[in-house]
């Protein structure tokens, strides 16, 4: 399969301290949608504007569509449409005088007619973009970016700070430009995001890719299909936490164990397995059951298994 | 020789879409557009750029306006003699507008005392007068010679130097015909600054300049629409303050437009210059603005907007016409009131374009898009 973006041992330090970005690789390949997941600060943003040709990295080794940014700038412009975490457009400019604007940059734009109906944005074409909601700014902002019929769509953190109707509307469009061929690599904190979105992602952290993988594939292999948690009513001499987990952790099926202050969380390939092992070895303790749920494991969990932090923390 | 066998190859991926073809100039034309419409859309920048300017003329012009020639307001003490004393005033050969009233002492020098007389005439009775007058009071010390020229013109003095006195209120020498070309050259350095400087700081701050650098859009292209735009607005800018100082004060030009346009154009990029070098490097429109000021203060005081620059002192004097703003104002200032060709004003012209280039090489090394 063609190599739609590549870069090899990424590295970006800010200011000669702040190592923001510390060897990343990546390998996105044409006609996927791809998506860099991270909590705040993990340096996605200093990762993709490094691949968008927008901020030189301090050192590695970029290519897109097997062009690197030193050669053919100019010519690489024109294949990629780009939507930044934060931009402000011009408040006094229509909708429709905005889009023709960005497309007037590129030799072969589409008809900014054709984008407004795309991103249904048709009926606010003749509204100041100071007028707009923020979903409709959002759409905007990726519409500027599909009028130049780009090969690769970047998009930073699209549907942050949206109401789920926008967001909705926002995947949807997203997943019509990768039906007709595009290639997306985004970014965002959003696990549920990650996991309908992409076909494949790269949890970041701190500057480097912690696992990577589709986003089902992550969930079995790190995050284990289920996740059984339960609290023991408190009872005088018992024994301590950290015995305690050693016992669960023998438990069959149990891949992991996670205690956040009493509330204990198992990953578990197969609860039938799991549970009624729980509950004997929950009596041999003596003990009683406070609590038990059990639900499907998500990317949050990934990450927590990986970080011993939340995604969203902070 | 074979023949080529062409056969479609590969899966038609994109679905067909309303593609069009852009010309070399189609992005600087849709940056020139955006930004005049903006600038359209602002009210702030149309008050500031074209109504502030007016209205300062106007106020000024008003203000500073040459009088004419007005009436002395004087009072005669009612009294014997008093009736003599006023028809010898009305009898004067060349008849000065005196305001003549009669009235008794306390009330004349009440009057006098607030103003409302230059001078108290008090006849002593026996053919002569007094003069009550106030030194300090220039208008006071003026209704006094003039009235005594009168009275002893009128009592058949004769004067036997032959003189003629004309008034000099002709258009090109008044204060209205220096204020508006500094108006303008401080209306071109206003403009420019915050037209280019704030301007390209805001957009960074807003990141649209780094969303703009993400696109195939040619650098030098979004420069040379900046730059369009202010030398449109200068031109709408200078035509109107032009246009009112002749309408509204019967101003002369006395220079070709061509030449005015010409040194207006090069002040304007000159601040553009300015303005971009100011702009290279900061990230919030906070921090442009102070240094905006800073860099135009010294231009607002020295630069002879208001007044003329002559009264500093002789050893600053040549630092003073260094200074882009003095340079424009000087030249302004000789092609409209007196049609000074622009072959003999290449000085200040090279100032301009020393300061624009300079500015402009800097802020092509420092300018940060992102
Ligand atoms: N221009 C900058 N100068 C200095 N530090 C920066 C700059 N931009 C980002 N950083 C720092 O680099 C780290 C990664 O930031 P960023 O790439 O924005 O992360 P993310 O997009 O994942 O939230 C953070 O610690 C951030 O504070
Ligand atoms: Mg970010």
């Amino acid at each position: 399969m063609a190599v739609a973006i590549q870069c090899r041992d990424l590295r970006k330090t800010y200011d000669g301290k702040v190592e923001a970005v510390r060897g990343l690789n990546l390998e996105i390949h044409a006609g996927e949608c791809f998506g860099l997941l991270g909590p705040n600060g993990a340096g996605k943003t200093t990762t993709i504007e490094i691949l968008e040709g927008l901020l030189p990295p301090t050192s590695g080794h970029v290519s897109i569509l097997g062009h690197t940014w030193q050669q053919n700038e100019r010519e690489m412009r024109e294949w990629l449409g780009i939507s930044l975490q934060e931009t402000r457009l011009s408040e006094k400019l229509t909708v429709r005088e905005t889009i023709e604007l960005f497309a007037s940059f590129y030799r072969e734009p589409r008809s900014s007619g054709e984008v407004l109906e795309q991103l249904q944005l048709t009926e606010k074409a003749d509204s100041w973009v100071g007028k707009l909601s923020g979903g409709q700014r959002q759409r905007l902002a990726v519409a500027t970016a599909l009028v130049s019929n780009p090969k690769i769509l970047f998009l930073d953190e699209p549907t942050t700070g949206l109401d789920p109707q926008s967001r909705r509307q926002l995947w949807d469009i997203i997943r019509a430009f990768q039906g007709d061929g595009g290639t997306v690599l985004l970014t965002t904190h959003y696990m549920d995001e990650a996991e309908r979105l992409c076909d494949r992602l790269a949890i970041v952290d701190h500057g480097q890719v912690i696992a990577e993988g589709s986003p089902a594939d992550l969930i079995e292999r790190l995050g284990g299909h289920h996740v059984v948690e339960f609290a023991l009513s408190s009872n005088g001499g018992a024994s301590a936490p950290g015995i305690l987990n050693e016992t669960w952790r023998t438990l069959p099926s149990v891949e992991s164990v996670r205690d956040e202050d009493g509330l204990v969380a198992l990953s578990v390939k197969e609860p039938h397995l799991a549970i009624p092992a729980l509950l004997g070895a929950v009596q041999k303790q003596g003990r009683a059951l406070e609590h038990l749920t059990t639900r499907q494991a998500s990317l949050e969990d990934v990450f927590v298994r990986l970080t011993g932090r939340h995604l969203r923390e902070e | 020789m074979s023949v080529a066998q062409e056969t479609p190859t590969g899966p038609v991926l994109q679905k067909p879409t309303t593609v069009r073809q852009n010309g070399r100039w189609s992005g600087y034309r849709h940056l020139l557009m955006a930004r005049m419409l903006e600038l359209k859309r602002e009210p702030e920048v149309v008050f500031w750029v074209f109504v502030f300017p007016l209205l300062l003329a106007l106020g000024l012009g008003i203000a500073f306006r040459n009088k004419p020639e007005e009436s002395i307001p004087v009072a005669i003490v009612a009294g014997r003699g008093s009736g003599e004393a006023q028809s010898l005033l009305a009898r004067a050969p060349r008849p000065e507008p005196f305001k003549v009233q009669v009235l008794n002492a306390g009330e004349a020098r009440k009057g006098f005392r607030l103003g409302k007389f230059d001078l108290v005439i008090e006849p002593n009775g026996n053919g002569g007068v007094e003069y009550w007058y106030d030194p300090a009071r220039p208008e006071s010390v003026l209704a006094k010679t003039q009235v005594n020229d009168a009275l002893q013109a009128a009592g058949g003095r004769n004067d036997v130097i032959a003189t003629n006195a004309v008034a000099s209120s002709e258009p090109g020498s008044r204060y209205i015909d220096f204020l508006i070309p500094g108006l303008l050259g401080m209306n071109l350095m206003n403009s420019g600054m915050w037209g280019i400087g704030f301007a390209l700081v805001d957009m960074r701050q807003r990141k649209l300049l780094k969303r703009f650098v993400g696109t195939p859009m040619r650098r030098g292209d979004f420069l040379l629409a900046l730059a369009s735009s202010r030398l449109i607005l200068m031109i709408i800018e200078v035509g109107l303050l032009l246009a009112f100082g002749v309408i509204f004060f019967h101003m002369r030009v006395l220079g070709s437009i061509a030449a005015i346009a010409f040194i207006a154009g090069l002040g304007s990029l000159t601040f553009g210059g300015v303005g971009l070098l100011t702009a290279s490097r900061a990230q919030k429109i906070e921090s442009v603005s102070g240094l905006i000021n800073l860099v135009m203060m010294p231009m607002w005081i020295f630069s002879g907007v208001f007044f003329s620059y002559e009264r500093f002192p002789a050893v600053i004097q040549p630092l003073i016409k260094a200074l882009p703003l003095t340079a424009l104002n000087d030249a302004l200032r000789a092609s409209i009131l007196e049609g000074t060709p622009l072959t003999h004003q290449w000085l200040r012209l090279m100032i301009l374009v020393v300061w624009g280039g300079i500015s402009f090489l800097l802020a092509l090394r420092w300018f940060r898009w992102t």
